[in-house]
């Protein structure tokens, strides 16, 4: 408990940085003197705030995600990104884009939650064709599931002039997060609590379904739970702000190093760190090409495959 | 033989009928830029065929391909990064062999780090290595981005030339080194083409029958990563077109002897691009889409080799 409040306090300290970095000019004097205050607390409410939220929320609830999808695989390099959910996403937001532009926001998210829910259904039956599933099969044909849809996606995107589009909400991007924008992400909060209140139930679906339904657990039920959770979230996420690879794979990975693969001991762990690697990570892409940024997306590219790489390497692929 | 002669046949007609095809005006010009864009196409069709089939005669392994293990990404990443330590004229400014040369060895120091794994065994670490090379690729990709977003734009544009030339726009001095490099290699492959039928057998038995298993990997390695570096250099990244005609190629030589395998699988290599484009282009009116098409099919072909655990 002391270490977690203590991750925390560090979180905190990170989100006061990525508070006060940024190309308008933005100090603390500024902020309580009385002729540039105005301009200084409307850059702090519409832009700074907004974004600092933002990237907390998406880090928080992507991290959570890559957890919740490792307990229901029993498999720990499961992540939206290697399952086929993001490009399924992406996929359907095309969908929408293509048939209904004009069509708000949130009912978008459902359009692509839908299709992020079948791809990930489709990812789970394949799984079952495979034989002798080593652990690493299963990112593998995660992975090239992935892109076989994102092929189809980019196939129709690029028909349309519409890969602008597509890059966006492949590439993580805070750039353009202001108020208004980004509110939608605080239903991966309230997601990411409802895993929580589940999360005893979810650990024992983790256990295997034989062990599950000794206990008297539905076991499918709460798998399908889970599934639609993250669903949810990854398009929330990928409608808003666009996809950050690997980092559903790395957070809760390291987490498990720490505190063990409970999930109601884990998943603080999880969502406090998944907050923690994307404000970094965000910082990281502020301050590399001052005044200009680089997207998150790209940051979290580099930072998430060379940590997996280190997965791999130390032959941690013992299953969880 | 009568397959090859099929094929040979087949390959001939479609580049006919592309040449010919809704020619409309003057035939030189047409036979000038129509030709570039042909040779282009066989180039990187043939380089594509051959350096898979022996990265899978070498690895012992259908389901590996050069660029599923990452290399055009460091292609990629190579050019990317010589753009921006040294800006696109100090790298106009460098013998183009050099540069190429300079591309080549840094590919296949890569390509032999990843090779020392090969030998560490059982399946299990062969899909540890497919997935280390999946993310090498993506960590490239990643470094390339990053370098692009930091770099000038006009450099970039430069850059974006290097790397996403496409089959209309090909540069004639690229093309002039691509192809002197293809021959180079196709001539130093036929050379060893008694050695690989052996190294398939496996290093063991490679050896017991007095082929000297180290030096000819090498080299096999090295013809590799110049065929990726010539079909990136034209085209860019096709991921698993490779694969695609690889395994296409098993199934219609009915033979695993390599004087029949590599010549089948570069004929299916230069009918598929050639009448893929020739269909694309002059029937769906589509234009370099049909990378997304290969991408598409491969990627099925690479989900069923995985399902039906034919990975040996």
């Amino acid at each position: 408990m002391r270490s977690l409040l203590l991750a925390l306090a560090v979180v905190v300290v990170l989100t006061l940085i990525s508070l006060l970095i940024g190309a308008g000019d933005l100090s603390l004097s500024a902020l309580l003197s009385p002729q540039d205050g105005d301009r200084s607390a409307q850059i702090l409410v519409v832009s700074r705030i907004p974004r600092t939220v933002a990237l907390v929320l998406a880090g928080m609830a992507m991290a959570v995600a890559g957890l919740l999808m490792q307990m229901l695989t029993q498999n720990r390099f499961v992540e939206p990104s290697t399952a086929g959910t993001v490009e399924s996403a992406s996929l359907g937001l095309l969908v929408v884009t293509l048939f209904a532009p004009d069509m708000p926001v949130f009912g978008k998210m459902l359009v692509a939650t839908g299709f992020a829910l079948a791809g990930t259904a489709l990812f789970l039956r394949i799984l079952r064709l495979v034989p002798l599933r080593s652990v690493l099969t299963v990112p593998l044909v995660g992975i090239m599931l992935g892109g076989i849809i994102s092929a189809v996606t980019t196939f129709f995107a690029y028909r349309f002039d519409l890969m602008q589009s597509l890059n966006a909400w492949t590439t993580g991007d805070f750039s353009g997060v202001l108020r208004g924008r980004y509110e939608l992400l605080w239903v991966t909060f309230a997601l990411t609590l409802l895993a929580y209140l589940a999360a005893d139930r979810l650990t024992l679906a983790g256990m295997g379904r034989d062990f599950a339904t000794n206990l008297g657990l539905h076991c499918r039920s709460i798998v399908s739970f889970g599934l639609v959770i993250v669903s949810m979230v990854t398009a929330t996420v990928v409608v808003t702000v666009g996809m950050m690879p690997f980092l559903g794979l790395i957070v809760p990975n390291v987490a498990s190093m720490l505190v063990g693969d409970n999930m109601r001991r884990a998943l603080p762990w999880v969502a406090v760190m998944g907050a923690g690697l994307v404000l970094v990570c965000d910082v990281a892409g502020r301050v590399v090409y001052y005044p200009y940024e680089v997207p998150i997306g790209t940051i979290m590219g580099i930072v998430g495959s060379a940590l997996f790489l280190v997965l791999l390497l130390k032959g941690r692929t013992r299953l969880a | 033989m009568r397959t090859l002669l099929i094929l040979a046949a087949i390959a001939t007609g479609v580049i006919v009928l592309f040449t010919t095809l809704n020619a409309k005006g003057r035939w030189d010009f047409i036979l000038a830029f129509r030709g570039t864009k042909i040779l282009s196409m066989v180039l990187v069709a043939h380089a594509i065929a051959v350096s898979t089939v022996l990265f899978q005669t070498v690895s012992h392994n259908r389901i590996l391909t050069p660029s599923i293990m990452g290399f055009d990404a460091l292609y990629a990443l190579i050019q990317t990064g010589l753009i921006f330590a040294l800006g696109s004229a100090g790298v106009s400014a460098l013998d183009p062999r050099l540069l190429f040369g300079v591309e080549v060895a840094a590919m296949v120091a890569f390509s032999g780090l990843l090779y020392r794994w090969l030998f560490s065994g059982s399946s299990r670490s062969l899909h540890l290595l497919l997935l280390v090379g999946i993310v090498f690729g993506v960590l490239f990709r990643s470094l390339s981005g990053f370098m692009q977003r930091i770099i000038d734009p006009n450099e970039f544009v430069v850059l974006q030339d290097r790397l996403f030339a496409n089959f209309n726009s090909v540069d004639g001095n690229l093309l002039t080194i691509s192809a002197a490099a293809v021959v180079a290699v196709s001539v130093v492959g036929w050379r060893l083409m008694h050695a690989y039928d052996v190294l398939a057998l496996g290093r063991e038995t490679a050896i017991n029958l007095g082929v000297d298993h180290g030096r000819v990997t090498t080299i096999v390695l090295i013809l590799v990563a110049v065929l990726v570096s010539v079909s990136t250099a034209l085209v860019g990244p096709v991921t698993f077109f490779g694969l695609l005609v690889a395994n296409l190629a098993y199934q219609i030589a009915g033979t695993h002897k390599h004087r029949f395998v590599l010549p089948v699988a570069s004929l299916i290599a230069v009918i598929c691009i050639v009448g893929g484009q020739l269909v694309l282009e002059r029937i769906f009116a589509f234009d370099t889409a049909l990378s997304i098409v290969i991408e598409f099919l491969g990627g099925i072909v690479f989900l069923a080799l995985l399902i039906k655990g034919t990975t040996r």
